[in-house]
C-alpha cells in the first residue's frame, strides 16, 4: 500500500485530474486549500465522487474522514451526478415572496422532481439556491448556468418540458 | 510606483477620458448581465464603429447603477440621460440620443431625476455606474489608491486607526461593532508570527446583494481598504472570503488583484515604503454560518465552517492563531474615503450613534427594486415610498423585513422611524447587512417566520444542541401552525423554545435564529391566532387558507 511519502496516483487517465493536481500544486498541497481543491474537482467533473475525495485525501495528506466531512458540510458541494440540464431556482427571501414556491411546484407537476432530484432519464436536475443576489429580478432561475429573471410558473414549465422532450425525440430516433 | 507617479497616472487617465466628447455607459453587474447587457454593449460598440465615431464616443461597461428591476441600464452621463430595459435593437436610438441629442424613445426612457437616484448619498457606491470594474486605470483616475499612498507616506499606523475611530464607522456586516476599536485591538495585539486582514464577502443573507454589487462594480475599493487596514494593524497578508455563488465578483476580484500587483499598489514595498501587502481570494462553499467570524476563519483554514466560543476573539487569536482583523465588504469600502476626507468629515454624516451612509438592497413588493445608498437616519417611509416608489399593483404595505434570518419584520407603525443600528434594534429587528424585503398583504407572516426557520434549521452547523435541535422543533411547530393542525399549547411551546435557543446557542446564528419568530409574534400575533383558532390564513398563502378560500 501507499507509504507516507508515496505520491498519490490519479484514479484514471482522465485529463481532468491534471487540472485538480494543478490546483493542489499551486497551493503547495497545503491542507488549508482543501475547499479550493474541492471546488476544482466539482468544476471539472460536475460533482464529487468518492474516488476523487480519496485521491485528494492522499495527495494532500488530509485524513479521508476530514475530506469527507468538509465535502458534506458545505451546501455548494454535491456528491450526486447532475442531470444533463440543471435548473436552479433561487429561494432567497425576495424570490420566495415573489413566488419561488410556485416555480418549484410547477417543475414538480411537469416532470415529477423535487429540489435535489434528477429525472429518471437523467435529463433534468432541479436545485435550489439560498440567494443568487439577483433580487431585482425576483423570482430568479438559473437555467444551465444562465440566469433568467421574473420567471413565471408557465415559463419554467415550458423550459423543463423542452429538455424532457429532447429525450423523447432521441429515444424515438 | 511612488505617490507622484500615481497622481501623474491619474491625471493622464483623466485627460484620456476627456478626449471622448460622448460617453455611453452600460451596466455590466450581474443583474443587468443576466438580462443581456453584454449583448447591448456589443450592439452599441458596433453602432459607434459603423458610424465612425470611435474617436469621440466611448462605450464603456460600468458597475451597478442601482435600479436592477429596470435593467439592462444604459446612461449618458454628460447629458444626465438614462435608458431602461434596453435591448440590442435600441443601440441606434441610444447613439442618436447621445451624439445628436435626439429625444429618447419613450419605451426605454428612464428619468434620472427621480428620487430613487436624487435621494441617495453615495460614498461606498461613488464609482458604481461610472467606472469600469475591470480596469484599474478607471479607479486610479477617480482618485483611487491615493488614500493608501497618503496613509503610507504621511501617516503613522496609529494615526490611521485614529481617523477610523474618529469617523465613528461601525461594522457594516450587521452587528455594528465600532470599527476603530476593532482596528486598535488588532494593532495592539502582539503578532510575532504575523497578523491577517480578512474581508468577509460571504454575503449569506437571502435577499441581500449589497456586497455582491460593490465587489462587481468597484473591486479596487475593497483592496485599497484592506491594504490601509493592513498598514494600520501591522498585517502583510489579506484574504477575501467570497461566496462561490458570486462567480462574477470572484472573477473581477481576481482581475483587480492581478492589476494592482502589476501596478505596484499591492505586493512588496508598496509606494517605495517598507510596507508589503498581498491579498488572496478564498471561495466559500455555501454555508451561512461562515458569516460568523470564527466559522469563517475555520473555513479559510480549509475545515468545516464551525464556530468556536469567544473569547478569545479573532483580534487576539484568529487565523492560524494569529491576531486577525475581520471586516465586512462595505466596511472596507468606506475606508479610503475616510482617509481621503478625514474622520471628522465622515462623522458629520448620519445620526448621533450611526455615522455615514448605509447601502440597502431593496427587494420584494416594492416598485423600484435595487440598490440604494442613503445617509443613516433616513426614515423607512422615505426609503420604501419615496426612493423605492412604494408598493406596486395598488396593494398595501404590511411589513419590511430587515437583517435577513437574524432580523425581524418591522410593521407599518414604525415607518417614520429614522433608520440606524439602535432604532432597528429597539423595534425587534437589526440593521443586518442591509437587505430590505418589503411585504404587502399577500405575504403571510407565519409563513415568513417558517421560511426563515427552515433556513436556519438547514444552515445550523450542528455543533451546539440548542441551535441544532431547537431550530428543528421551532420549524415543526411553525409547520403545524401553517398546516392548520396546531393548538394553543403549541404557541406557548414555540415561545419557550425560542427563548432557550436565543439564550443558550453558541454563536450568532442560533442566538438570533428566533428573531423572525419574536418579531412576527410581537406585531402579527393575530395572524398566528387566526391560523390556530380559526384555521384560517388571511393572506391565502398557507394550505389551510386555500381550503377555506374554496369553501367561502
Amino acid at each position: 500500500m501507499l507509504g507516507f511519502e508515496a505520491k498519490a496516483v490519479p484514479p484514471s487517465d482522465d485529463k481532468r485530474w491534471k487540472i485538480v493536481q494543478g490546483t493542489m500544486r499551486r497551493h503547495g498541497h497545503d491542507p488549508s486549500a482543501l475547499i479550493e481543491v474541492l471546488h476544482t474537482v466539482q468544476e471539472s467533473f460536475g460533482f464529487l465522487t468518492d474516488e476523487a475525495l480519496k485521491f485528494v485525501s492522499e495527495s494532500m495528506t488530509i485524513p479521508y474522514s476530514k475530506v469527507y466531512g468538509v465535502a458534506t458540510f458545505y451546501h455548494f458541494f454535491t456528491m450526486k451526478p447532475p442531470g444533463e440540464h440543471t435548473c436552479v431556482v433561487c429561494t432567497g427571501t425576495a424570490c420566495y415572496i415573489k413566488g419561488a414556491p410556485a416555480l418549484l411546484k410547477s417543475v414538480h407537476d411537469a416532470v415529477g422532481i423535487a429540489p435535489g432530484e434528477t429525472t429518471a432519464n437523467g435529463k433534468v436536475s432541479l436545485l435550489t439556491a439560498r440567494c443568487l443576489g439577483a433580487c431585482g429580478l425576483a423570482p430568479a432561475v438559473v437555467y444551465d448556468g444562465e440566469a433568467g429573471g421574473k420567471v413565471t410558473p408557465e415559463g419554467i414549465r415550458e423550459r423543463v418540458m423542452e429538455w424532457s422532450v429532447q429525450k423523447a425525440q432521441e429515444v424515438g430516433a | 510606483m511612488i505617490y507622484e507617479e500615481l497622481t501623474a497616472l491619474a491625471e493622464e487617465k483623466r485627460e484620456e477620458q476627456k478626449q471622448f466628447k460622448h460617453n455611453i455607459h452600460v451596466c455590466t453587474a450581474a443583474s443587468c448581465l443576466s438580462s443581456n447587457a453584454d449583448k447591448v454593449k456589443t450592439a452599441l460598440e458596433s453602432e459607434v464603429k459603423a458610424r465612425g465615431l470611435e474617436q469621440c464616443c466611448k462605450v464603456k461597461g460600468v458597475g451597478c447603477m442601482g435600479l436592477c428591476a429596470a435593467g439592462p441600464l444604459v446612461s449618458v452621463p454628460e447629458q444626465e440621460k438614462m435608458f431602461q430595459t434596453v435591448t440590442p435593437v435600441d443601440a441606434a436610438a441610444i447613439v442618436d440620443s447621445a451624439v445628436e441629442d435626439r429625444p429618447v424613445p419613450e419605451a426605454i426612457f428612464l428619468d434620472s431625476k427621480i428620487p430613487f437616484f436624487s435621494g441617495q448619498k453615495k460614498i461606498v457606491l461613488e464609482n458604481c455606474g461610472t467606472a469600469d470594474p475591470e480596469k484599474i486605470e478607471d479607479y486610479v483616475a477617480a482618485g483611487g489608491y491615493e488614500a493608501l499612498f497618503t496613509a503610507l507616506t504621511s501617516m503613522k499606523p496609529s494615526q490611521v486607526v485614529e481617523q477610523v475611530t474618529k469617523s465613528g464607522l461601525r461594522g457594516r456586516g450587521g452587528a455594528g461593532f465600532p470599527t476603530g476599536l476593532k482596528w486598535s485591538t488588532v494593532a495592539k495585539a502582539p503578532g510575532s508570527s504575523g497578523k491577517y486582514v480578512i474581508c468577509n464577502a460571504d454575503e449569506g443573507d437571502p435577499g441581500a446583494f449589497m456586497d455582491r454589487s460593490v465587489l462587481e462594480s468597484d473591486p479596487h475599493r475593497i483592496l485599497e481598504g484592506m491594504a490601509i487596514a493592513g498598514y494600520a494593524v501591522g498585517a502583510s497578508r489579506g484574504y477575501i472570503y467570497c461566496r462561490a455563488e458570486y462567480p462574477l465578483a470572484v472573477k473581477r476580484l481576481k482581475i483587480a488583484i492581478r492589476h494592482a500587483e502589476m501596478l505596484g499598489v499591492l505586493g512588496n514595498d508598496i509606494g517605495d515604503t517598507k510596507f508589503s501587502f498581498r491579498i488572496e481570494v478564498r471561495l466559500g462553499a455555501g454555508a451561512f454560518v461562515c458569516g460568523e467570524e470564527t466559522a469563517l476563519i475555520s473555513s479559510i483554514e480549509g475545515k468545516r465552517g464551525m464556530p468556536r466560543p469567544r473569547p478569545p476573539y479573532p483580534a487576539q487569536y484568529g487565523l492560524w492563531g494569529a491576531p486577525t482583523l475581520i471586516n465586512n465588504v462595505e466596511t472596507f469600502a468606506n475606508i479610503a474615503p475616510i482617509i481621503r476626507n478625514g474622520g471628522a468629515w465622515f462623522a458629520g454624516i448620519g445620526t448621533e450613534k450611526s455615522k455615514g451612509t448605509k447601502v440597502f438592497a431593496l427587494a420584494g413588493r416594492v416598485a423600484n427594486t435595487g440598490l440604494i445608498e442613503v445617509p443613516m437616519g433616513m426614515s423607512l417611509r422615505e426609503i420604501i415610498f419615496t426612493l423605492g416608489g412604494g408598493i406596486p399593483d395598488g396593494r398595501k404595505f404590511k411589513a419590511v423585513q430587515t437583517g435577513g434570518p437574524s432580523g425581524g419584520c418591522v410593521p407599518e407603525q414604525y415607518l417614520d422611524m429614522a433608520v440606524d443600528y439602535e432604532s432597528l434594534a429597539s423595534v425587534g429587528s437589526i440593521m443586518g447587512s442591509g437587505g430590505m424585503i418589503v411585504m404587502d398583504e399577500t405575504s403571510c407572516m407565519v409563513d415568513v417566520a417558517k421560511y426563515f426557520m427552515d433556513f436556519c434549521m438547514s444552515e445550523s452547523c450542528g455543533k451546539c444542541i440548542p441551535c441544532r435541535t431547537g431550530t428543528v422543533q421551532m420549524f415543526e411547530i411553525l409547520k403545524k401552525i401553517t398546516d392548520g393542525t396546531a393548538e394553543q399549547a403549541d404557541l406557548a411551546m414555540l415561545e419557550r423554545i425560542s427563548e432557550v435557543v436565543k439564550f443558550t446557542s453558541l454563536c450568532g446564528l442560533g442566538q438570533t435564529a428566533p428573531n423572525p419568530v419574536f418579531s412576527t409574534l410581537r406585531y402579527f400575533r393575530d395572524e398566528y391566532l387566526n391560523h390556530i383558532a380559526q384555521r384560517r390564513c388571511a393572506a391565502g398563502v398557507c394550505s389551510i387558507g386555500k381550503a377555506v378560500g374554496v369553501g367561502a
